[in-house]
């Protein structure tokens, strides 16, 4: 019988092992398959000849013959649409006025949804935003905007509380000039603007152009490399020597254990309060730069992280076998040249995984950085003004492109794209700390 | 082992030298005088105080909170524990080998390197002929010569050991102290030790502590007994083995305990 309870103890152990840990795949796998698949389309999408006009236009990228070529063959394609909008325009005033009064609204809105399409039609001015300069650069954003003007949309009061329905607009311009548009619209759609599946590497590095309408998201990716490499070199030698210090140096006792908690108090500190407490601290109270700055948000999350980075590598020293340290001892090494040469080398291993994944956690905080360094400006921060010049970052303006943009439903693919980049970085670090760690360890045992 | 019957010159000696575990003590007013270039044993059971001993000539215990001594303990007539002793310094004249091979996570080579690099600027010439010669003084050359940048931590035990003993050579000791240095090993490789120790004595002077009664009896031309701190009986070693004077040490010889 007891033998029964054990052996059914047992497998319920192993079978909540086995469902915890099928949990957490399930869930990690809920969270971040989206974000890669979505992500990707950043990098990877069916672009059409307005994208490829735009690379032309704002970085100087692509054949341009052959994209002037394209351009003539899909602006003799266009002809009939940009023909039946004037045609329709000339037939208006001679319509009569009920009739003027139900289709002017309606032509106003095809007109200026054609323009969001195919942009400004031929003869116009060009206006001063660069997204209205081109028309759909994504495919899937432009069949969207073609379903835009094919239908109405509106709202249903007749049934039960409200319903969205779609109308087509078709039916009201029959046997006006304007009938020939809609389909066009819908079947001609790809000789009017050519989609091609596209790569787009160079997301990662170019600026963006026109608050993220356009271009990559290279200064952002570059402000997160800023903060964690400047953050780690800050925190690194810092986190080492107090380390060593509480390892080999610092004899047990009040001052010790009190010393201890400290550095287990700071590491259960949120981070927005490290944010608020470098605001006021480095900023305001030591002005190490005139406003928010790399040097500001380094320093900030160097302290956020110092904890960890003094506790990976406390437990890397105190790992180093004792026999290590006699051996050196014994030849005559004094107590700083043996932790020199002979504990620290040994401890790499632990110390670079502790650096390497307190690196990741400064990568991706977000709100030390935005009390301290971050702006939503996608500006190119070189590094003669990381000691001044606040920089954005991944983390920031992820949060910031999805809450507080102007036209956030537009620009979906950046913000998947810095959100899988951001993981990406974060999980790239990671497995690189495993890496390091299985490789030296090797080392060490042999 | 002629001549450990006769009178040497004292290389180290304990006088009234006691050794402290905060307040235990551990060795109690022990007077033993190490001679000069010859090997000299330390036997008895666990926790007599032996190692303690040994461990307390280079100072090795200065690393365990709450140990401190009483007495006087001579290496070259120079209080070991006196005020302006240098430990770096003192080490180096005596080395040391561990009962656990410890070679460092490193090359071979840098292994061997690693005290003439602490006290010297030798040159690199100079330098590899000194690996050279400590490893052919510790009969490691022959097997590791074409792999001395390989890391030491692939060698056996044995050949580990044999680094050690090398990398304590290469500092060029006056004393060197072995603290077990076989009861890690096998069989063939404690043999090979042995020899070395036997092919080391008059070059320098060699304390071994041991748990083999035969490897003392073996290698060493004086032995000392110790038992619960105290020293029992010092003699040469042929003598204490073959008519000790103290009852103590012939149980523990004849295998009555320990």
């Amino acid at each position: 019988m007891r033998m029964l309870t054990r052996k059914i103890l047992d497998r319920a152990f192993t079978a909540g092992g086995y469902l915890a840990v099928a949990l957490m795949t399930l869930f990690l796998l809920w969270v971040l398959v989206p974000i890669f698949v979505k992500g990707a389309g950043a990098y990877v999408f069916v672009g059409t000849v307005e994208y490829r006009r735009m690379m032309l236009g704002e970085f100087g990228r692509g054949n341009e013959q052959r994209v002037a070529a394209e351009w003539a063959e899909v602006q003799r394609a266009r002809e009939p649409v940009y023909e039946a909008i004037a045609a329709f325009e000339r037939e208006l005033p001679a319509l009569p006025v009920a009739r003027r009064k139900e289709l002017k609204p309606a032509f106003q809105a095809v007109r200026e949804g054609v323009a969001v399409l195919l942009g400004p039609a031929p003869g116009k001015p060009l206006p001063a935003l660069t997204r209205m300069i081109y028309g759909q650069t994504r495919w899937r954003q432009a069949q969207d905007k073609a379903a835009n003007i094919l239908f109405e949309e509106t709202w249903d009061y007749s049934g039960n509380g409200s319903q969205k329905v779609h109308v087509p607009r078709q039916p009201l311009f029959e046997g006006t000039a304007l009938a020939p548009v809609f389909p066009l619209l819908r079947k001609e759609l790809r000789s009017l603007l050519r989609p091609r599946l596209t790569f787009y590497p160079r997301f990662l590095t170019d600026p963006s152009i026109d608050a993220h309408f356009f271009g990559g998201i290279g200064p952002e990716v570059l402000g997160t490399v800023y903060l964690a490499l400047g953050a780690m070199l800050i925190a690194v030698p810092l986190g080492i020597v107090a380390a060593v210090y509480f390892q080999e140096y610092a004899r047990e006792g009040p001052v010790l254990t009190f010393l201890r908690s400290c550095v287990n108090t700071l590491a259960g500190v949120p981070s927005v309060v490290f944010g608020l407490f470098g605001l006021a601290f480095f900023i305001n109270t030591l002005h190490v730069s005139p406003g928010k700055s790399v040097l500001a948000g380094a320093l900030t999350l160097a302290l956020l992280v110092l904890p960890t980075v003094i506790r990976s590598s406390e437990e890397a020293i105190a790992a180093v076998p004792r026999a290590y340290k006699e051996g050196a001892l014994a030849l005559g090494a004094g107590q700083w040249r043996t932790v020199l040469t002979v504990i620290l080398p040994a401890a790499l291993p632990g110390i670079l995984t502790g650096i390497v994944i307190s690196m990741g956690r400064a990568a991706g905080e977000t709100a030390p950085v935005v009390f301290t360094a971050a702006v939503s400006v996608g500006k190119w921060v070189t590094p003669s003004e990381v000691l001044s010049q606040p920089t954005p970052a991944l983390s920031w303006n992820l949060y910031n492109l999805c809450t507080e943009h102007e036209a956030v439903e537009e620009i979906r693919h950046v913000q998947y794209g810095m959100a899988a980049t951001l993981v990406l970085i974060v999980l790239a670090l990671n497995l690189a700390a495993i890496l390091i760690r299985a490789r030296v360890a090797k080392r060490l045992k042999v | 082992m002629e001549d450990a019957k006769q009178k040497t010159k004292t290389h180290a000696e304990a006088k009234g030298f006691s050794v402290f575990y905060r307040q235990c003590e551990a060795v109690k007013r022990v007077d033993l005088a190490i001679p000069f270039g010859l090997v000299t044993a330390i036997i008895g059971p666990s926790g007599c105080g032996k190692s303690t001993f040994l461990r307390a000539i280079n100072r090795m215990n200065d690393l365990i909170p709450g140990c401190h001594t009483d007495g006087e303990l001579l290496f070259d007539g120079q209080n070991v524990y006196g005020g302006d002793v240098d430990t770096a310094v003192l080490r180096r004249r005596i080395g040391m080998v561990f009962q656990k091979p410890n070679p460092f996570p490193k090359s071979i080579y840098d292994n061997v390197a690693y005290g003439p690099r602490l006290h010297g600027n030798l040159s690199k010439a100079e330098l590899d002929e000194r690996v050279e010669e400590s490893l052919v003084g510790a009969a490691l050359w022959e097997e590791v010569k074409d792999r001395l940048n390989k890391n030491a931590l692939g060698l056996s035990g044995g050949q580990a050991q044999r680094l050690c003993l090398a990398r304590a050579l290469a500092v060029r000791p006056e004393m060197l102290l072995m603290d077990e240095p076989t009861s890690a090993l096998d069989p063939k490789a404690t043999a090979r030790i042995e020899e070395l120790i036997i092919q080391l004595r008059g070059r320098y002077t060699i304390a071994v502590v041991t748990h083999n009664m035969q490897q003392a009896a073996r290698v060493s031309d004086m032995t000392a007994f110790f038992y619960e701190g105290n020293l029992v009986e010092f003699a040469a070693t042929d003598d204490l083995f073959t008519k000790p004077r103290e009852k103590q040490t012939e149980n523990y010889i004849t295998g009555r305990f320990g």
